[in-house]
C-alpha cells in the first residue's frame, strides 16, 4: 500500500449568490484514483480551474472527499480522529509564501507545527535547527521573514513542514508567485528533500520545466486524470497538452518542430541538454 | 511615509534590554506607565528622564530610529497640547481676539506633552526590543490567571501575534493599491471631507478584500500544521526567569519607589 | 509618444540608515509605438523605474520628458500623465473593488472627467478589447476567475486611452493558455491600435517572442539596451546579474560547442528550428 492512496474520489461544493442562494452545484473533482508510493516525486498538472488544487486539499484532510476515500499512510482522511495524524505526516506548502509563515522570526515559525504536535522543548530547537540546515536557511534563523525573498520564504515554509517529519510534502503550487531563481531554489529544495531524505513529493504546477525530473506526472483536467505517465511519454503528447491549457518547455517544442521538419529525433526530449545529445548521435558523423 | 511608522516594530539588535524576560518589559512599562501619572512636578519628571534614557542607552536602539516612529503621532501630540494650552481655565498669560492663554495652561500643556511623548516612547522601546511572539508570549503567561475566568488567553495572544505579523504586510499592500488606484487616476488629497472619504472606497474595498483572504489562506496553513488551539501546545522558547531578570524588577521598583518620593519632596 | 529619461536617479529613505539607491543614472529613450521588454533580477529597480514613469515616484534627480515635456515642470498635471501613460500592476485583481465589472472599469474615465456615458462607452471598447464578453458586464468582479479578473483590471487602465501602456508582470501566476492570452492581447494593442507597450516580466522566452527592443537593469542600472536578438548574444553576462537566455538560444550555443556550424542568433522557436535545419543541410 502506498503512502497516499485515493480511491474513486469526487468532491462536490455548492455555489451560493449574493443571497445565499444556491446557484449551482460544481464538481471540482470527478472520479480520482491515484496511489502515489512511498518515495515517489510525483507531479500534477493541470491549468487553472483544473481541480489540482482541490485534490492537494484532499490528502491534507482541509477536505474531505464526497464519494470514496483517501487515505494518507493507511489512514482514512475522513475519519475525524486521524486528522492530526495525517496533517503531520503529509504536510502541505501553499502558494502565497506571505500568507503561510506565522511566526515574526524564521526560527518561530519553524517552530509552530512541531509546538502544536506537543513536542518537548529541546527536540522542538532540534528539529528547528536541522530543518532550517537541510533548507540552508539556518543562517537566517533570527530573521523576519519580511525581509526575506520569495524564494527564501518558502523555503522557510517547507523547513516549517520539514520541522514536523513528515512523510510526504504536498506542494500546492508553491512556485507560482516566484521569480525564476525563485523557482529554481523551492525545486532544487523539493528534490532533495526526496533524493536524501526519501520523502514523498507531491508537486502541483503549472510550469512544465518543473516537472521534468519526477518520477510520474498526472495530468488533470475539469476535475478528472486526462494523462499520465512519465515526463518523456506526457512531454511527447504536445498537441494534447496544448488543449488542455497547457504548454511544453521550449526545448521540447523546439525538438516537435524539428521532428515536424523531418529531423531523426527521438520521443519526448525534455531539456536542451537531452535535444543536443540527441542531435549529436544523429548527426555528428556529418 | 507609512515606512516612518515605528511603533509595534522590532529593531533587531543585541542588547541587555533585547534579551530581558518580556514579563520583566511588559510590566516595566506598565510601572513606568504609571509613574508618568504620578511624577507631577519638575523632580519626578527629571528622574523619570534620567530612568528613559537609561534604558534608551541600554537598548542600543538608534535614538535617531525611536524619534522616527514619533513623527507618526506628532499630530495628535499637537492637538492634545493645542487644547489643553487654550482650554485651561486660570490665571491670564496672554490673551488676543477670542483666545486666552493661561499659566495653568501652559504648564499642563507643558506636562502632557513630556506624558505623552514618554509614553510613546516608552511603549514602543518595549516592541522595539521584544520580538512580536516574545511579547504575546509574555501577554499571555501574565495573563494566564485570567484563564480562571474562561478567558481564551491562548487566543487572545495568538491573535495579537498574528496581528502584528501582518501590520507591515498591509502596510505594504495600502501602498501597492494606492498607486494602483493613483495610475486610475484617483484622487485622495482634494475635496472636502465628504469626497475624501468617499475616495478612500477604491483603497478600502480592494485591502478587506485582501485581508480576507491572507487571513482564509492563513487559517488553512495553520491547521495545515496541526494547530488546534492552546491544548496540549507545548512551546519552542518557554520563559524562564534569569538572575538579570530578577534585577531587571528590582530596579524598576527602586525606580518606581524613587518616582514617589520625588514627587513628595520635589519643587513646583 | 515618446520617453525620454535624462540621468534618473533614485534614493529610498535618504539619510537613513537602509538608504537604497534605487535607480542609478538610468538613461534610455523610447519611440512612439514601440514594444519595450525591462529585464532584470528582483530587485534590480525595474518596479521603482516603471513608477517614475507615470509620476508615482519623483527622481531624486535627473529628469523625464514625455512628447518632449519635462514631467517635472511645476505646471506639468499629473493627472494627465496618468492617463497618457497606463500602468498596470503585479496582480492588477487585487485593485478591483467596485459590485459590477463594468462599474470597476469605468472608475478610470470617470476620474478623467468624462461623462456616465463616455465612461461606459470606454468600458465597452475596453472590455471588448480583453475579450471580455456582455454577459460579464453586471457580474461582481469578484466572481470572475483568475483569469478573467485579470483581464478585467486590464481593461480598466486601457479606458483611459493611454498612449503608453506599462505592465508589471501581467502574466505572473497564469497558466499557459492565460499567459498567451495576456500577451496575445498585448500584441494586438501595439499592433493594431499602436499603443506603446512596455513589460517587465521574468521570462525570457516572452520576451524574445514580444518584444522589440529590451532593457536590461541591474542593482539600479541599465546596462544594456538592443534587440533581444544582441541582448542574448551575451549570455556570460545575463547569467551572471542573475537572468538567462531563451532555452532554444541555449541550445543552439551548445550546439556550436559540440561542433555544428549553427547560426546562434535565433531567439524564438521557428528562428531556432530555421537555423538548425541549415546547420544540419536539410
Amino acid at each position: 500500500m502506498g503512502i497516499v492512496e485515493i480511491d474513486n474520489i469526487a468532491y462536490e461544493y455548492i455555489r451560493r449568490d449574493e443571497e445565499g442562494n444556491v446557484e449551482g452545484i460544481v464538481r471540482a473533482i470527478d472520479g480520482i484514483s491515484l496511489d502515489i508510493k512511498k518515495g515517489e516525486f510525483i507531479s500534477i498538472l493541470g491549468g487553472n480551474g483544473s481541480g489540482k488544487s482541490t485534490l492537494a486539499k484532499q490528502i491534507n484532510a482541509i477536505l474531505y472527499p464526497c464519494e470514496g476515500t483517501v487515505y494518507v499512510d493507511g489512514k482514512d482522511t475522513s475519519d475525524e480522529e486521524n486528522i492530526w495524524d495525517i496533517r503531520q505526516s503529509a504536510g502541505m506548502v501553499f502558494q502565497n509564501p506571505d500568507n503561510q509563515i506565522i511566526g515574526s522570526v524564521v526560527e518561530e515559525d519553524v517552530g509552530f507545527g512541531p509546538e502544536n504536535m506537543g513536542i518537548p522543548t529541546p527536540e522542538i530547537i532540534e528539529r528547528v535547527n536541522e530543518a532550517l540546515k537541510t533548507l540552508r536557511m539556518y543562517e537566517y534563523r533570527k530573521h523576519s521573514p519580511n525581509r526575506l525573498s520569495g524564494g527564501q520564504k518558502q523555503r522557510v515554509a517547507i523547513a516549517g513542514v520539514v520541522a514536523m517529519h513528515p512523510k510526504c510534502i504536498i506542494m500546492d503550487e508553491s512556485t507560482a508567485m516566484l521569480d525564476p531563481i525563485g523557482r529554481k531554489e523551492v525545486i532544487r529544495a523539493a528534490r532533495a528533500l526526496n533524493d536524501v531524505e526519501k520523502v514523498t513529493i507531491i508537486l502541483i504546477t503549472h510550469y512544465m520545466e518543473e516537472t521534468i525530473y519526477s518520477d510520474r506526472i498526472v495530468v488533470m483536467d475539469k476535475g478528472r486524470v486526462a494523462m499520465t505517465g512519465t515526463p518523456k511519454e506526457i512531454f511527447s503528447r504536445v498537441d494534447e497538452l496544448k488543449k488542455l491549457r497547457l504548454s511544453v518547455p521550449q526545448s521540447t517544442a523546439l525538438a516537435y518542430e524539428l521532428k515536424k521538419r523531418g529531423v531523426r529525433l527521438g520521443e519526448g526530449i525534455l531539456s536542451g541538454k537531452e535535444l543536443v545529445t540527441a542531435l549529436c548521435r544523429s548527426y555528428a558523423t556529418m | 511615509m507609512i515606512r516612518d511608522i515605528t511603533i509595534g516594530q522590532y529593531y533587531q539588535t543585541d542588547s541587555v534590554l533585547h534579551r530581558l524576560d518580556p514579563r520583566d518589559k511588559l510590566a516595566g512599562t506598565l510601572i513606568f506607565i504609571i509613574s508618568l501619572f504620578v511624577a507631577k512636578n519638575v523632580t519626578s519628571y527629571a528622574v523619570a528622564t534620567a530612568f528613559l534614557i537609561a534604558v534608551i542607552l541600554l537598548s542600543k536602539v538608534p535614538m535617531s530610529f525611536i524619534l522616527r516612529g514619533m513623527k507618526a503621532v506628532v499630530i495628535i501630540l499637537l492637538i492634545t497640547v493645542l487644547f489643553n494650552l487654550f482650554l485651561t481655565p486660570g490665571i491670564t498669560f496672554v490673551s488676543f481676539w477670542k483666545i486666552r492663554i493661561t499659566y495653568e495652561g501652559m504648564k499642563t500643556a507643558a506636562y502632557t506633552a513630556v506624558r505623552l511623548t514618554y509614553l510613546i516612547i516608552g511603549s514602543s522601546l518595549m516592541t522595539l526590543t521584544t520580538t512580536p511572539n516574545n511579547l504575546t508570549d509574555g501577554l499571555e503567561s501574565l495573563m494566564k490567571p485570567l484563564g480562571v475566568f474562561r478567558v481564551p488567553v491562548h487566543e487572545i495572544a495568538m491573535m495579537m501575534s498574528i496581528a502584528l505579523r501582518f501590520i507591515p504586510i498591509l502596510m505594504e499592500e495600502t501602498d501597492k493599491i494606492m498607486k494602483a488606484q493613483l495610475s486610475r487616476g484617483a484622487d485622495f488629497e482634494s475635496g472636502g471631507l465628504i469626497k475624501r472619504s468617499k475616495a478612500l472606497i477604491p483603497l478600502l474595498v480592494p485591502l478587506f478584500v485582501s485581508a480576507f483572504r491572507r487571513a482564509n489562506d492563513l487559517a488553512m496553513a495553520m491547521e495545515a500544521r496541526c494547530y488546534h488551539g492552546g491544548k496540549g501546545r507545548t512551546k519552542m522558547k518557554p520563559l524562564v526567569y534569569r538572575g538579570s531578570d530578577y534585577i531587571a524588577y528590582a530596579v524598576i521598583i527602586m525606580y518606581f519607589v524613587l518616582i514617589v518620593i520625588a514627587q513628595r519632596v520635589g519643587m513646583l | 509618444m515618446s520617453i525620454i529619461c535624462d540621468h534618473v536617479n533614485y534614493i529610498y529613505s535618504r539619510g537613513t540608515s537602509d538608504e537604497i539607491h534605487a535607480l542609478k543614472d538610468v538613461c534610455f529613450k523610447i519611440e512612439d509605438g514601440e514594444f519595450i521588454g525591462i529585464i532584470g533580477a528582483t530587485g534590480s529597480g525595474k518596479s521603482t523605474l516603471i513608477q517614475h514613469l507615470n509620476g508615482l515616484l519623483k527622481a531624486t534627480s535627473g529628469h523625464i520628458y514625455i512628447n518632449g515635456e519635462d514631467i517635472y515642470d511645476s505646471d506639468y498635471s499629473l493627472k494627465k500623465l496618468r492617463s497618457r501613460v497606463g500602468l498596470v500592476f503585479q496582480y492588477p485583481e487585487h485593485q478591483l473593488f467596485e459590485e459590477t465589472v463594468l462599474k470597476d472599469v469605468c472608475f478610470g474615465p470617470k476620474n478623467q472627467g468624462l461623462t456616465s456615458t463616455e465612461s461606459q462607452m470606454r468600458a465597452y471598447e475596453a472590455l471588448e478589447n480583453v475579450k471580455m464578453g456582455e454577459d460579464c458586464y453586471d457580474v461582481s468582479p469578484f466572481d470572475l476567475s483568475g483569469g478573467q479578473k485579470r483581464r478585467v483590471a486590464i481593461a480598466g487602465v486601457l479606458a483611459m486611452k493611454p498612449e503608453v501602456l506599462i505592465l508589471d508582470e501581467p502574466t505572473a501566476g497564469l497558466d499557459p493558455e492565460g499567459r498567451e492570452e495576456i500577451l496575445h492581447l498585448l500584441k494586438s494593442l501595439h499592433d493594431e491600435q499602436g499603443i506603446t507597450i512596455i513589460l517587465v516580466s521574468h521570462s525570457m522566452e516572452d520576451m524574445a517572442d514580444y518584444a522589440e527592443r529590451l532593457l536590461v537593469m541591474d542593482k539600479g542600472s541599465l546596462i544594456m539596451n538592443g534587440s533581444p536578438r544582441e541582448i542574448f548574444q551575451n549570455s556570460a553576462i545575463l547569467e551572471e546579474i542573475g537572468l538567462s537566455v531563451p532555452q532554444v538560444t541555449g541550445v543552439l550555443r551548445e550546439m556550436r560547442q559540440k561542433g555544428f556550424d549553427v547560426d546562434i542568433s535565433a531567439t524564438t522557436i521557428e528562428e531556432a528550428a530555421d537555423s538548425i535545419m541549415r546547420a544540419l543541410g536539410l
